[in-house]
């Protein structure tokens, strides 16, 4: 992003709790990123850290009761998403945010055909005539890379292979050139060679389109190959974030760098013993008010268990929200030498 | 299809062991039917010709995409389908067509642990009665000395012995697979096919998972085929690969071998598209695209099964099929690039399999 550029996206403390029987589960706690124009921001955490529920917060995807979204604030040009009522958000969604799911056959209609699916957004959100749509559709499904696309604008979604309505999902998405893609682990599901595939379209469109993407993995490796910046997700926080080269060079927090010893790779050394991670992941039935990695952490000391840190702030765009980080600290900080 | 059919001979273990699993030319085809009448009218070739052994105490990867036939290649070694044709024999004895009743005699040795342990665990059965299942069906212990072996086992896979009453539901995806280990162990086997055992489970736990079968094999000097379509998993874990794309095994070699220099064009762009948790490389591989999909395994295509999507095809390729070429090193691969070292009398051939016999290969 140009310094001094404002982002395209800013979101400010954001926070979601879901409403149950079984009690509330405070999901995203205290959320802040922004996304500056044309970048791809990756967005990793193991299942349950918070990952999708905060991007569905963002555009009103998620059903309430049992979510409640806020406080905070998403800051999109001059609004606050947040704030707009339910037919201002429609119009935002699936016009300028689009969004693409890890299972396109959730997402896709299956009674509907394909060409009616990406046209029906684009006479909703621009005002097409049906033959207009059906052009800029037979368009979009060329620029994702599907063969013999006016033939294929008749087909049902069941009649493309897996990789294919990912393409056709990635294309009702861009439908409406977006400014802002909001991807949750579309090739997760997906074979290397098929994510291969999407992550090239992906770029491509990038360069062409300009748009800025929010990319959600558990896949170190897809980050590595596609982020700018990359922002790790933990019991529903933000632990760390920093641009790419710097978070995989110079990781900070605890669970940033157990992560990256867990993966194994295809080139570089291979481990003896892959590291784990002990211990299981925080169950969210309070806001957090301690660290909420301490229980598995090597480096947990007694203030970890008493007092939530905050995201400090590192050389380089880089933060981590973990006191070996703290600099007013770093005196009586025990582990602060060796970390 | 030409050559297919000719059973390739038995590669000899490197330390002169006989393998504990040696396969010959299995085929394990689903039949089609339509109309009225259910009459057939073709066949999925789901596995369709694939030789390997695997040597006591090893463990051999086999990868590909989805739908190549990983799954009933495994499956079909274990005998829970009547198999097309073929030959398994697990510990010097023939069980490829073996009656089912037959086959009860030998079950206890081969076990099989799979992707989705919540699927594959009763839900109405507690750990402890989930464990002890196959110690009621196939031994004639006591109450007593199974609640013993339920306990031991639940030690050796590291679950805490107080969730022995527990229901599968009160479990983590990681914890559940444990359980599964622990059921495929009760009976002292010596094979366990492992079909994507980590592939539903987090990162973090899928290190555990992996660590603990490591563990377990070197204890009870288990042999694993360890199925999976994570490169770098099974880099980890496998002490050969082999690499399956539409019911063949395209290649078949020592793991440091295969990932440092594969020989096979399928192998090289499966291997060029597995994402590099490194951004300096990531940015830096070639990545070898491949163009389209999968063909049908109920209608391969003539000549090479990968010549549809090859990078490096030749006309031949769309004629003849490649018989697996048999390469220095304990490297197998069916590709027309290469020539059949135990043939061939260039000595450079002999030393270099990649570059030199490929060059020799391309020449028409
Ligand atoms: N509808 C819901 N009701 C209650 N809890 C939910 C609901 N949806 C998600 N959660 C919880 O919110 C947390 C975050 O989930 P999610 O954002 O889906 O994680 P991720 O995408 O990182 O895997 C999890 O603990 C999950 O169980
Ligand atoms: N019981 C069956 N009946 C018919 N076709 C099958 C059956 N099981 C698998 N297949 C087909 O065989 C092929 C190989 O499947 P599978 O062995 O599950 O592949 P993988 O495990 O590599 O993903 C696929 O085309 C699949 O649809
Ligand atoms: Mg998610
Ligand atoms: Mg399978």
């Amino acid at each position: 992003m140009p310094k001094g550029a404002p982002p395209v996206l800013d979101v400010r403390s954001l926070s979601t709790v879901f409403h149950t029987r079984a009690g509330n589960v405070h999901a995203v706690n205290d959320v802040n990123f922004t996304l500056g124009a044309g970048e791809l921001l990756g967005v990793v955490g193991e299942s349950g850290s918070g990952k999708s529920v905060t991007m569905m917060s963002l555009i009103g995807l998620l059903p309430s009761p049992p979510a409640v979204v806020g406080p905070g604030e998403v800051i999109f040009g001059d609004r606050d998403l947040l704030k707009i009522d339910e037919k201002a958000l429609r119009e935002v969604r699936g016009g300028e945010i689009g969004f693409v799911f890890q299972d396109p056959m959730t997402s896709l209609n299956p009674v509907f055909t394909v060409g009616m699916q990406i046209a029906e957004p684009l006479r909703r959100h621009m005002g097409l005539s049906k033959k207009a749509a059906a052009d800029r559709a037979v368009e979009l499904l060329e620029l994702v890379g599907i063969p013999d696309a006016r033939r294929r604008l008749g087909d049902y979604p069941h009649q493309f292979s897996g990789g294919m309505r990912q393409r056709v999902m990635i294309a009702i998405a861009l439908a409406c050139d977006p400014k802002v893609l909001i991807a949750d682990e579309p090739t997760t599901a997906l074979d290397v060679t098929i994510q291969a595939q999407i992550l090239e379209l992906m770029q491509e469109l990038r360069e062409k389109l300009g748009m800025a993407v929010i990319w959600i993995t558990h896949d170190l490796g897809v980050i590595a190959g596609i982020a700018d910046r990359v922002m790790v997700m933990y019991g529903g926080q933000v632990v760390e974030h920093a641009p790419v080269h710097e978070l995989f060079a110079n990781p900070r927090h605890p669970y940033t760098q157990a992560l990256l010893k867990t993966v194994p790779n295809v080139h570089g050394e291979r481990a003896k013993r892959l590291t784990t991670i002990e211990g299981q992941p925080p169950i969210l039935l309070a806001p957090p008010s301690a660290c909420s990695f301490r229980d598995r952490c090597p480096h947990a000391w007694e203030l970890c268990h008493r007092a939530l840190p905050a995201r400090f702030p590192l050389p380089g765009d880089h933060d981590a929200a973990c006191f070996l980080c703290d600099p007013g600290l770093a005196p009586t900080s025990p582990e602060i030498q060796d970390a | 299809m030409l050559d297919a059919a000719a059973p390739a001979p038995a590669t000899p273990a490197a330390d002169g062991a006989p393998p504990l699993l040696d396969v010959r030319g299995l085929k394990m085809h689903f039949p089609i039917h339509s109309g009225l009448l259910r009459r057939q009218v073709g066949a999925v070739k789901a596995v369709d010709g694939v030789d390997f052994t695997i040597r006591p105490g090893e463990t051999l990867g086999l990868v590909g995409e989805s739908g190549c036939g990983k799954s009933t290649c495994g499956r079909a070694i274990l005998r829970l389908y009547d198999i097309t044709e073929g030959s398994i024999r697990i510990d010097g004895v023939e069980i490829g067509h073996l009656s089912q009743h037959a086959l009860r005699k030998h079950r206890p040795t081969m076990q099989m642990v799979f992707q989705d342990p919540q699927a594959s665990l009763n839900p109405r059965m507690n750990v402890s009665q989930i464990i002890r299942e196959p110690l009621d069906e196939h031994t004639k212990l006591s109450s007593a000395e199974k609640d013993e072996k339920v306990l031991e086992l639940m030690d050796a896979v590291g679950l805490n012995r107080a969730f022995a009453r527990r229901f599968p539901h009160a479990f983590s995806g990681g914890q559940r697979q444990r359980i599964g280990i622990a059921r495929a162990l009760a009976l002292n086997p010596k094979f366990i096919v492992c079909d994507e055992p980590i592939a539903a489970l987090d990162v973090s736990i899928q290190a555990q998972v992996v660590n603990l079968l490591e563990d377990l094999q070197e204890q009870f000097g288990l042999t694993y085929l360890f199925i999976s379509h994570d490169l770098s998993m099974v880099r980890h874990i496998a002490t050969r690969v082999a690499v399956m794309y539409l019911g063949r095994i395209v290649e078949l070699a020592p793991r440091e071998a295969l990932y440092a220099e594969p020989l096979h064009p399928y192998t090289q762009a499966l291997l060029s598209a597995v994402p590099e948790p490194d951004p300096a490389l990531a940015r830096k591989v070639e990545r070898v695209i491949l163009k389209g999909d999968v063909p049908s395994p109920a209608n391969p295509p003539k000549g090479c099964n990968f010549c549809t999507r090859c990078p490096k095809v030749m006309d031949i390729c769309h004629e003849i099929d490649p018989m697996p070429r048999h390469l220095p090193g304990g490297r197998q691969v069916a590709c027309h690039l290469y020539e059949d070292t135990k043939t061939t009398t260039d000595p450079t051939a002999a030393h270099k399999p990649g570059h030199s016999s490929a060059q020799q290969g391309v020449s028409p």
